[in-house]
């Protein structure tokens, strides 16, 4: 009676017969394996890559076109193509809009994959950068490290921002799977969220204290791409190409994961291996997207949800498709907020959220959550 | 670590479910005056006026200390009538109104609370985790922003939004029944989207009202005044009452719906009945001093275990919140002095390590 519906992922007896043998099988852990009638053929996953290289093609336009200022599509294409540093309309774009719409791609690659990446490891539906204070942890090492060491350079903040997200998703993980069993999706979820607001609270005390910290870090820890300066991009570009790389790579042994930890060490999945490859690029990812942009929660719990329906649940397919996803997400975000609040604007954390929180609320109320 | 409610130690968090009344030794002094009786739990009353009167001393204490001491000998003059030039101002119009209203406040959440985790079965039921006090802060900000309401339209606002919310959490989470576990991600995952609607509202303010706002938004009891001293105790009054007389329908509720119905509870009406109290309570506890993360969720377990009952201590849980709050502001105020902390982030830096240890217990339990 007290056992909730989301901690139990076997398929339940008065809503699904037993497909006998060879068609589904409970493997040590409890988990169903997909059959293979339900993966997508090839062309589908082909197709699908193309649809969202599309998608993110139209957002950066989107992104470079629409904002305070309003231009014509000509004066975009021309700023970008024959670019005339002494017109205004084309300063906007190159200096503000196309720093600011590589950020976005940057980033929102960064936690597309990072999201899909958490939800593999842990086999965890609910598992996100935001919800499990990864992303808390990176912005209170961020913040310790402009209170502190007096650190103002997104180069030198990433750092502390990797260190900071990799503590926090070894505790929230170590703090979910304490106990009896493994870590369920509820215990992961709720772990995360005390966590978040222990960080969250430690954040707020430090920025209080220290008025110049609290005026760096005000923008900052909303979750912007506004206002970052042409070379952000540029100090985190590497470790995101990286975290990305070591995702990919690990996406085959995450497959053979999924089937439960004895047939994948029967596979030849080394499991500790795949995890701590794993946790390091989780770290890379989110720790780069934090400097860069603050704590942006929900891209990685949207999108590899979405794009999971489309592709199936290969992680081969999947990473990829989330980082190009998460990438035209967040623009898109990004954009809507600058078009909601004219002339002003809703940072993009704050519209993730929106949207985020009630695709949460959807997941939670699906009895039987999506197979990872 | 053993819990005091249970007799094994395994089983601890089910006992509510396992154990039958007739199991349980029944203490204190049953009061009777004709048809009417009351159990009067002796333990209780102790627990409760030793509260009480370590929130008076930390009270005093809290409004003798500051920028600018006064002894206390010279804040009970005061309070007694006798006030000094200088006393008369910073104790009645700075110190005191912030020190009743903490434990107004505090009592409010802890009640509101209490209420809360004993329909949902559950410690992590309380209003603040499951979204019904952010629904009341973004009523609340709605009326400073877009109608630049007085404290007495914020207080409505307050309340608006928390019984809205609270209604769209419990349908959300409705799904042949409503499940503890699901009801409490339901209420994060609709935290997490009206925070985003709050930060919304103050993106879109006039600066003024956006200072009004984001100062309480932080749950701070600084700069508190009469006015929200009368929300605070008023509803106190009413409410608090009506909280006590529904006390006996939750230690109903608490064996089963069924169980219950058999003894002559009418399910739903005590469960609406309570629910509506128990937002009432949490709404004018955010309208008074701005959402004070974990008061609420950590005030009922404590009174449980001070009591030693197993059944929701409304009013142990009243005194627990009002001594957390008024020690949570005082360490808020003091301990990075002369920089003031919002009371809301110390309790978070409490609550947050306990809803961890709880977490972890629960499951050793096998519970979660």
């Amino acid at each position: 009676m007290r056992t909730s519906v989301l901690t139990d992922q076997r398929p339940h007896s008065d809503s699904v017969t037993d497909p006998g043998p060879g068609v589904t099988d409970d493997t040590d852990d409890g988990r169903v394996e997909w059959t293979t009638s339900s993966r997508p053929s090839a062309a589908r996953r082909s197709m699908g890559i193309v649809l969202l290289a599309a998608a993110v093609g139209l957002a950066v336009l989107l992104s470079l076109a629409v904002g305070a200022k309003s231009m014509p599509w000509s004066t975009v294409v021309d700023a970008v193509m024959s670019y005339d540093s002494t017109n205004t309309d084309h300063l906007i774009v190159r200096e503000l809009r196309l720093p600011r719409t590589v950020l976005g791609l940057l980033v929102g690659a960064a936690l597309g994959a990072a999201g899909a990446l958490m939800q593999g490891v842990t086999r965890n539906p609910l598992a996100d950068p935001g919800l499990l204070g990864v992303n808390a942890g990176a912005a209170f090492a961020v913040v310790l490290a402009i209170w502190g060491f007096g650190i103002t350079s997104v180069s030198g903040m990433v750092w502390f921002a990797f260190v900071g997200a990799g503590i926090a998703s070894v505790a929230v993980y170590v703090l979910g799977s304490a106990g009896r069993g493994n870590a369920t999706p509820v215990r992961l979820a709720l772990a995360g969220a005390a966590l978040a607001a222990l960080l969250f609270a430690l954040t707020r005390a430090v920025t209080l204290l220290d008025q110049a910290t609290l005026d760096q870090f005000r923008f900052w820890a909303v979750g912007s791409l506004g206002g970052r300066g042409t070379d952000v991009a540029g100090q985190v570009v590497v470790f995101i190409a990286i975290g990305l790389v070591l995702a990919i790579g690990v996406a085959r042994h995450l497959n053979a994961l999924a089937l439960g930890e004895e047939t994948a060490t029967a596979l030849g999945t080394k499991i500790a291996a795949t995890r701590t490859v794993s946790v390091i690029a989780i770290t890379l990812l989110c720790g780069s997207a934090v400097a860069a942009a603050g704590p942006i929660g929900f891209v990685g719990l949207v999108v590899p949800h979405a794009v999971r329906a489309w592709f199936g649940p290969d992680q081969r397919w999947l990473l990829p498709a989330s980082a190009l996803a998460g990438a035209a997400f967040l623009l898109y975000c990004d954009t809507l907020g600058r078009v909601l609040a004219r002339p002003g604007e809703v940072q993009v954390g704050i519209m993730t959220a929106a949207i985020g929180g009630p695709v949460f609320i959807v997941l939670v109320r699906r009895t039987r959550m999506a197979q990872l | 670590m053993t819990d005091t409610l249970t007799s094994t130690p395994n089983d601890a968090s089910r006992s509510d479910l396992v154990e039958r009344p007739e199991q349980l030794p029944i203490r204190g002094t049953v009061i009777r005056a004709g048809s009417f009786s009351v159990r009067l739990d002796t333990r209780a009353v102790w627990v409760c006026c030793v509260l009480g009167a370590l929130t008076v001393v930390i009270g005093l204490w809290s409004i003798s200390v500051g920028d600018f001491p006064i002894p206390i000998s010279e804040v009970v003059a005061t309070l007694l009538g006798n006030p000094t030039d200088d006393s008369e101002f910073i104790v009645g119009t700075l110190r005191l109104p912030r020190v009743l209203v903490g434990a107004g406040v505090g009592a409010a959440f802890g009640m509101s609370g209490a209420i809360f985790q004993s329909l949902v079965r559950n410690p992590l039921g309380s209003p603040d985790i499951i979204g019904f006090t952010a629904g009341a802060s973004l009523g609340a900000v709605t009326t400073i922003v877009v109608l630049d309401a007085s404290a007495f339209g914020v207080s409505v606002g307050a309340v608006l939004g928390g019984l809205i919310s609270a209604l769209a959490v419990y349908l959300l989470a409705w799904k042949r029944g409503v499940q503890a576990y699901r009801l409490v991600l339901v209420g994060i995952g609709a935290g997490f989207a009206i925070s985003a609607a709050i930060d919304y509202m103050i993106t879109r303010a006039e600066i003024y009202d956006v200072q009004r706002a984001t100062v309480w938004l932080t749950g701070s009891l600084n700069g508190r005044s009469w006015d929200d001293v009368r929300i605070v105790f008023l509803a106190l009054l009413v409410l608090g009452p009506l909280a006590i007389l529904m006390q006996r329908n939750l230690d109903r509720l608490d064996l089963g719906d069924d169980t219950a119905a058999g003894l002559g509870v009418d399910v739903g009406r005590a469960k609406l009945s309570l629910v509506l109290v128990g937002v009432l309570l949490a709404a004018l506890g955010v309208a008074a001093a701005g959402p004070i993360a974990f008061v609420a969720f950590v005030a009922g377990p404590i009174a449980r275990r001070l009591v030693s009952s197993p059944r929701a201590c409304i009013v142990p849980a009243a005194f627990v919140g009002a001594l957390v709050t008024v020690v949570a502001d005082l360490a808020a105020r003091r301990v990075l002095a002369p920089t003031e902390l919002p009371v809301g982030i110390m309790t978070a830096l409490i609550g947050a390590p306990y809803l961890l240890w709880l977490l972890s217990r629960q499951a050793r339990t096998g519970l979660l």
